[in-house]
């Protein structure tokens, strides 16, 4: 039996705030979450800003926080999404025998969830006591001995990428099928995707699905700096993030998680969820081109939007909306713009496409459960997010990418777009619930 | 739904036990140990100085020519991970991107990965002239770290180390344009890979798909952390052959590992109509939680991981005591044991007194993202060869760990076998594998 798959709940942890609400909000009303970096003393690095999140409490959000506050920045922010979740969709978290009627063993947790920061004290100063510079090698003693000073079990632990999944095991008893995945930054709709498929094949009842993720650390900077990934705008940082404009320069770091749950529509009607919006397409396909760039013709990003609406059953006219991944690197836009065209062919400039990191930044493995849930946003309020900062668009650039503020519409059925390093390309298709 | 039948038609493995999973196999026959003091680095300092480490090897044997520069991009993770790849496509007999001869036997969109990755550590000796130059009165410097460190940092180094990099390559190298990811659930992921790779193909969204985990454990961050998780052993380091002994009395703990494990899995008529020699096939999988508070053991009950064995039975439609073998996860640290033996008695009841337990991580170590997957190899070559290789280390059982584990190699027909892990941290997972027949 193949069953629908609906959403009956959502939370989020972003740059724009700890609910769903502010989030919005936040979209509605132009407002950034781009800032100088806090988080490390950033300010000789190429890039000296980015999209954090700020003023969070996990105390907030759950009854036992100790456990959880153990966790990397990651899993405090998806404990927290899940919190906010799970309890819009009626599951009893945090209770040794629950309320509600879910069988654990068939609710089960799927995130895109990404590494914590390493411990830069040990990591940095243990390599300076082991290098010996004149002989080029490592006195692994030395190095053994000062990060073993500098370290515990604990902050090692945590930066495993597994640790969200774990953390939201124990938080809301799950016992079904769990999984993690990392595909860079496509990861949570991948996560959703594949969670999907799992509800819709009669695996679980109940998928928790989402992502977490934190970069905004040393190395993470020095990674996508390395790479030139990242805007340098360090002059404007809330003008920074700019998708599809002539002068975007890379994409603003962000961190964050977010949440959806995932339901056959059989079990959300039984316990009487309040049904949010329904996913009825998956596409998931690799570039297999080059690990550095995206390929030239947009062919696998193009492969995945075929094949989620073929999986959803639905033609180009069919779709209100776009929420593309809109990074705001030259490569990304111009990539993606190609891959909406090829499958839109001349219908393309009647479907707004707009980046919801222009005003987020880029919460790389949560950024797609993080735009997911802008879509269900614009279902129930039929008004499109906005791309900001285009105010100087890309002549080669010519979709209708919402510029400037957003826009009332009604929205039916949408799609959430998700591309990362490595040729990953995730495509979701959601839509408004009916009987 | 109906779901198409999936099968196993080709395996590929590098380990310490050899560069490919006939080594792998011949080893796992032979019972021979292959774990020695660590030479990767000097662990003179660390509590564990044993590891299984992966014999020398020749990275460009294993790359088309036209890829070769990109072996610059490649950490250890990849490299493993790249030649587990190549050994299993050559020994299923599929043509890909990668064969020199003739059309690919598969379409790139009808191809998919599912592949588990581990947490990848950068190579230290790599950045360390780099944080050198970001000294201030020999601490680390972050101010000089960001105008003169990342500066002189390789631009791509970001790209060594991303988890998904593992499948993309082998994705570029063999032209798998289907859905590709990329499963970091610790020391299950080997397991869950390849429980996604399955569904990939029985839900039909690919015709082929590779599964299985590589991981590089041997790098000293990665392992010292499990040091510090008192996971790996410390009281057998002048005992290398007899050091991981999972539920032997004398177990103390873990030896960790490096490998990359590949199996190639198709849909089963598509496998018959290329003619490929059919291995084994899969007919259940599943995954559940453990809630360990310190995210670290196993439950005392071993309930998360008889949670998932149980689902996995479920959905393979068998009778727990049609079950022949058992890959345990088998990490011979004590408690983790006890717990795993728990949830075996829990569900197999008397039945498990005739079920062969073969542990093989006392022989090959425990190589982390690989390991779910070098355990679903063993087990589908026991299958396809009724044998089991003798589990030489075993003497007695440790208190509540008495299961049928045999110190001589035996040969036996096997119809059913069961591979089961988990992680640290809490994912657990099941495989249930069948004995495929001409007649059917």
């Amino acid at each position: 039996m193949k069953h629908r798959v609906v959403i009956t709940g959502m939370g989020i942890v972003c740059p724009l705030g700890h609910s769903v609400n502010d989030m919005w909000n936040g979209l509605m009303t132009g407002q950034s979450g781009a800032a100088p970096t806090t988080l490390f003393d950033a300010s000789t690095f190429p890039t000296t800003f980015g999209a954090e999140v700020k003023d969070f409490d996990l105390a907030r959000f759950v009854k036992n926080p100790t456990i959880h506050n153990q966790g990397n920045r990651g899993t405090r922010f998806v404990v927290a999404a899940c919190a906010q979740a799970c309890k819009q969709s009626g599951i009893d978290i945090e209770t040794d025998t629950p309320s509600d009627t879910i069988d654990r063993t068939r609710m089960g947790i799927y995130l895109g969830a990404g590494e914590g920061a390493v411990n830069s004290d040990a990591f940095f100063n243990a390599i300076l006591a082991g290098w010996d510079d004149q002989h080029s090698n490592m006195d692994w003693a030395a190095w053994t001995k000062a990060f073993v000073s500098k370290t515990s079990a604990a902050a090692e632990l945590r930066q495993e990428p597994n640790m969200p999944v774990s953390h939201l095991g124990i938080l809301t008893g799950a016992r079904g099928i769990s999984r993690s995945c990392l595909t860079a930054c496509a990861a949570s709709t991948q996560a959703v995707g594949e969670a999907t498929l799992l509800v819709r094949r009669g695996k679980a009842d109940i998928m928790i699905a989402g992502g977490a993720h934190s970069m905004i650390h040393p190395l993470g900077v020095t990674g996508f700096n390395r790479l030139t990934a990242l805007s340098t705008r360090n002059d404007n940082p809330t003008t920074a993030s700019r998708p599809f404009s002539a002068t975007r320069d890379g994409f603003v770091l962000g961190e964050g998680a977010a949440i959806v749950i995932l339901e056959t529509l059989q079990s959300a009607q039984k316990r009487g969820a309040k049904i949010l919006a329904e996913i009825t397409g998956f596409g998931s396909s690799n570039d297999a081109f080059r690990v550095t760039d995206m390929h030239e013709d947009a062919r696998g990003a193009g492969q995945a939007l075929r094949a989620a609406l073929k999986d959803a059953n639905v033609g180009i006219t069919d779709i209100d909306y776009i929420s593309t991944h809109g990074t705001s690197t030259a490569e990304n836009d111009s990539i993606e713009t190609k891959a909406i065209k090829n499958v839109f062919g001349d219908h393309a400039k009647n479907v707004p496409a707009s980046s919801a990191k222009s005003q987020l930044g880029h919460l790389i493995g949560a950024a797609g459960c993080a735009e997911l849930i802008t879509c269900i946003k614009a279902i129930e309020e039929n008004i499109l997010p906005m791309t900001m900062n285009l105010n100087d668009p890309d002549p080669a650039l010519d979709l209708d990418y919402v510029p400037n503020k957003p826009r009332p519409k009604e929205v039916n059925v949408a799609i959430n777009e998700s591309f990362g390093f490595g040729g990953q390309n995730n495509v979701l298709v959601i839509r408004r619930f009916t009987e | 739904m109906t779901e198409r039948r999936v099968v196993i038609t080709g395996t590929g493995a590098v380990t310490p036990l050899g560069l490919t999973s006939r080594d792998l196999w011949e080893g796992l026959l032979e019972g021979h140990c292959e774990i020695r003091q660590i030479r990767a680095f000097d662990p003179a300092e660390f509590p564990c100085k044993l590891a299984g480490e992966v014999p020398e090897y020749k990275m460009r044997d294993y790359l088309p020519k036209s890829y070769r520069k990109a072996g610059k991009l490649m950490s250890r993770d990849i490299e493993l991970s790249v030649i587990a790849a190549d050994d299993a496509v050559k020994n299923s007999g599929l043509v890909t991107k990668a064969s020199e001869a003739g059309d690919a036997t598969v379409k790139p969109e009808r191809t998919a990965i599912s592949y588990g990755a581990g947490l990848i550590s950068c190579e230290l000796p790599e950045i360390a002239p780099c944080v050198k130059i970001s000294e201030t009165d020999n601490q680390f410097d972050i101010h000089k770290w960001g105008t003169n460190g990342m500066q002189t940092l390789t631009p791509l180094w970001l790209l060594k180390y991303l988890p998904n990099m593992l499948p993309c390559h082998i994705g570029i190298i063999h032209d798998i344009q289907g859905p590709s990811n990329t499963i970091t659930c610790g020391e299950a992921a080997g397991h869950i890979a390849i429980a996604e790779a399955f569904e990939m193909v029985a839900r039909g969204n690919a015709d082929v798909a590779f599964g299985g985990g590589g991981e590089a454990k041997v790098n000293p961050l990665v392992m010292l952390r499990q040091c510090l998780l008192k996971r790996s052993t410390e009281t057998a380091n002048d005992t290398p052959d007899r050091s991981c002994m999972p539920f032997d009395k004398s177990a103390s703990g873990c030896v960790f590992g490096e490998a990359g494990g590949m199996v190639i899995l198709e849909e089963l008529e598509f496998a018959k109509s290329r003619k490929a020699t059919i291995l084994a096939e899969i007919i259940g999988t599943a995954s559940s939680n453990n809630h360990s508070p310190d995210l670290v053991r196993l439950e005392k009950d071993g309930k998360g991981l008889q949670i998932a064995i149980e689902a996995a039975l479920k959905e393979s439609g068998i009778e727990p005591d049609k079950i022949d073998l058992i890959i345990p996860a088998g990490t011979g640290i004590p408690e983790d044991d006890r717990a795993e033996a728990a949830a075996l008695k829990n569900i197999f009841g008397n039945a498990l007194a005739n079920i062969s337990v073969w542990p093989i991580k006392a022989i090959v170590s425990h190589t982390g993202a690989a390991a779910g997957a070098i355990d679903v190899i063993a087990a589908t070559l026991a299958v396809a060869n009724s044998k089991i290789g003798p589990a030489s280390y075993f003497s007695a059982p440790a208190d509540g760990c008495e299961l049928n584990i045999q110190n001589k190699a035996i040969s036996k027909e096997i119809r059913y076998a069961l591979c089961c892990g988990y992680s640290f941290g809490g994912q657990t997972a099941a495989i249930v594998i069948k004995k495929y027949g001409d007649t059917e």
